[in-house]
């Protein structure tokens, strides 16, 4: 638990961020990431603090629909963007097809890349609903991971690119 | 856990507005745009400027204006930059499409802007460590000590410039816009650089780097070479970035063959000297890369084997020009990228 001093009460800024569909008010200290604000202000614990430095991709988020690092991104600047992390996935208890493609495939082994590995591939696929592998690779070439070897991963995420196509069709 | 330290936050709205800020407030404050070169050196308390400006909601740093030439807001993401129509489809302007691509990570990319990569701060294994690691070394000439650890008797920093976009764009003979309070001024991009590894810049601190311009190169053609460890994220341990302007016949009237990361600002080589009235043969392309090697300075301060980064500067020129020259290198290509 981080200690709160009289000064940063006072010098907290107070804003609302959008995320996942809802506003949401909070106030911070200003030197505080996204991340920090996401995990220690909101509670939303399900994003990942791995490298802090931009190196691993554990704590991509969505902002304005583009994958980001949010271990890198000031939250003083979120004002105003939509945010999504993977608390916003599943609807209900409906897993996302990402969620279950990595969950059945091992494309989540420990589990800790995951959250971010899951987020960036939803941005792929919310563009390009039907990826070539190596637009996968390209793609997911930002989020590091040291269990899976990576080759589940381009699986799930094949695999939930061809559930989110059936599922479209099978709404029109 | 690295926290960012204390800092005020200003957010102006106009380039004009900034600039006021940067003046009054001068050394103790920095420019943010995308953050991702900043944030993690602030983290590991590298810089630690009182004042951030950020940049992201100053109006105009996105422009790009396609005319006679083609100018590039400062402001506009790496991603931004790789999609745009008019450097996708040029031959001219492709080594700066390529080194755009080629910087760090998607997510990096989508984060990163022009300007920030080419203000990106030089790097080395004795400065890009965090402050406890930094201080059992009692620091180095860079930030808050007095020797260059990788080279104990030089006078100089000795910090590698570590910018893909820099040497591409100085090969397509870039001009950069700097605006401060006090005016406006364009100068060559490789002007912008001197040998230094702590004053790698000649931007005034209350400047603001705010559009990239580039001229017309129809005619040209322009290519970049990276080496790094990983596919991904890794900063470049040698860039090469050629562009050749040549006759119908194959005869070249241009070239220009910059390298990166193997000095600590983006090197100019003589080599493209050599291949002015000639045609790219297999000779005279050993002969211009023998020249480039000669001029690169690489220091056992990034990663990878010190001589055996200087030995493939010769090939990687190489494959610059076999490229230009119309080989077919996408295999080539594919293996140095890490993608095969």
């Amino acid at each position: 638990m981080s200690v709160v001093t009289d000064k940063e009460v006072q010098r907290r800024v107070h804003m609302t961020l959008q995320v996942n569909g809802e506003e949401i008010e909070v106030s911070f200290a200003p030197y505080k990431t996204l991340l920090e604000v996401l995990r220690e202000d909101l509670g939303l614990t399900g994003t990942k603090h791995g490298c802090e430095l931009g190196e691993c991709g554990a704590c991509a988020v969505l902002i304005d629909g583009e994958p980001l690092l949010s271990c890198l991104t000031l939250a003083v600047e979120c004002e105003g963007r939509a945010i999504e992390t993977i608390e916003g996935l599943a609807q209900g208890t409906q897993l996302h097809p990402l969620q279950e493609a990595f969950a059945d495939l091992g494309g989540a082994q420990c589990g800790y890349c995951t959250p971010g590995a899951v987020m960036t591939a939803k941005a792929l696929l919310d563009k390009e609903p039907s990826p070539t592998s190596q637009q996968i690779k390209e793609a997911m070439s930002g989020n590091l991971c040291r269990c899976t070897g990576y080759q589940q991963i381009v699986e799930s995420v094949e695999k939930a690119a061809t559930c989110c196509r059936s599922a479209e069709r099978g709404a029109a | 856990m690295m926290r960012l330290p204390w800092f005020n936050y200003r957010s102006p709205k106009s380039v004009a507005e900034a600039a006021r800020i940067l003046a009054a407030e001068g050394r103790d404050a920095m420019l943010i745009a995308g953050g991702t070169d900043l944030l993690p050196n602030m983290k590991r308390r590298q810089q630690t400027p009182a004042t951030l400006v950020s940049l992201r909601q100053v109006g105009g740093l996105k422009d790009v204006v396609n005319g006679r030439g083609l100018t590039l807001g400062a402001g506009l993401t790496l991603s931004e930059v790789v999609n745009t129509p008019a450097l996708k489809d040029s031959c001219g302007y492709r080594a700066l499409h390529q080194a755009a691509a080629q910087v760090a990570s998607p997510h990096l990319r989508n984060m990163g802007t022009l300007g920030g990569n080419l203000c990106l701060d030089t790097r080395c294994l004795y400065y890009n460590q965090n402050e406890d690691w930094r201080r059992a070394i009692d620091f180095c000439m860079k930030c808050n000590g007095e020797t260059c650890w990788v080279a104990t008797s030089s006078k100089r920093c000795m910090a590698v410039s570590s910018t893909d976009t820099a040497p591409a764009l100085i090969s397509l003979g870039a001009k950069v816009r700097l605006v401060s309070a006090a005016g406006d001024r364009e100068l060559e991009l490789n002007d912008l650089y001197q040998n230094d590894g702590t004053e790698y810049l000649t931007r005034q601190p209350d400047e603001i780097l705010t559009a990239v311009s580039l001229p017309d190169l129809s005619g040209w053609k322009s290519t970049y070479w990276k080496l790094r460890r990983r596919g991904s994220f890794d900063f470049p341990i040698l860039g090469v970035a050629a562009a050749v302007r040549a006759a119908p016949d194959g005869t070249v009237l241009d070239a220009r063959i910059v390298l990166g990361a193997v000095s600590s600002r983006p090197l100019m080589t003589e080599a493209g000297g050599l291949l002015l009235g000639g045609k790219l043969t297999d000779e005279a392309i050993a002969a211009a890369g023998k020249k480039a090697t000669s001029a690169a300075k690489p220091l056992d301060n990034t990663d990878l084997d010190l001589y055996w980064r200087k030995d493939v500067v010769s090939s990687f020129v190489g494959y610059a020009l076999r490229e230009i020259r119309g080989d077919d290198m996408s295999a080539t290509r594919l293996r140095i990228m890490r993608q095969l």
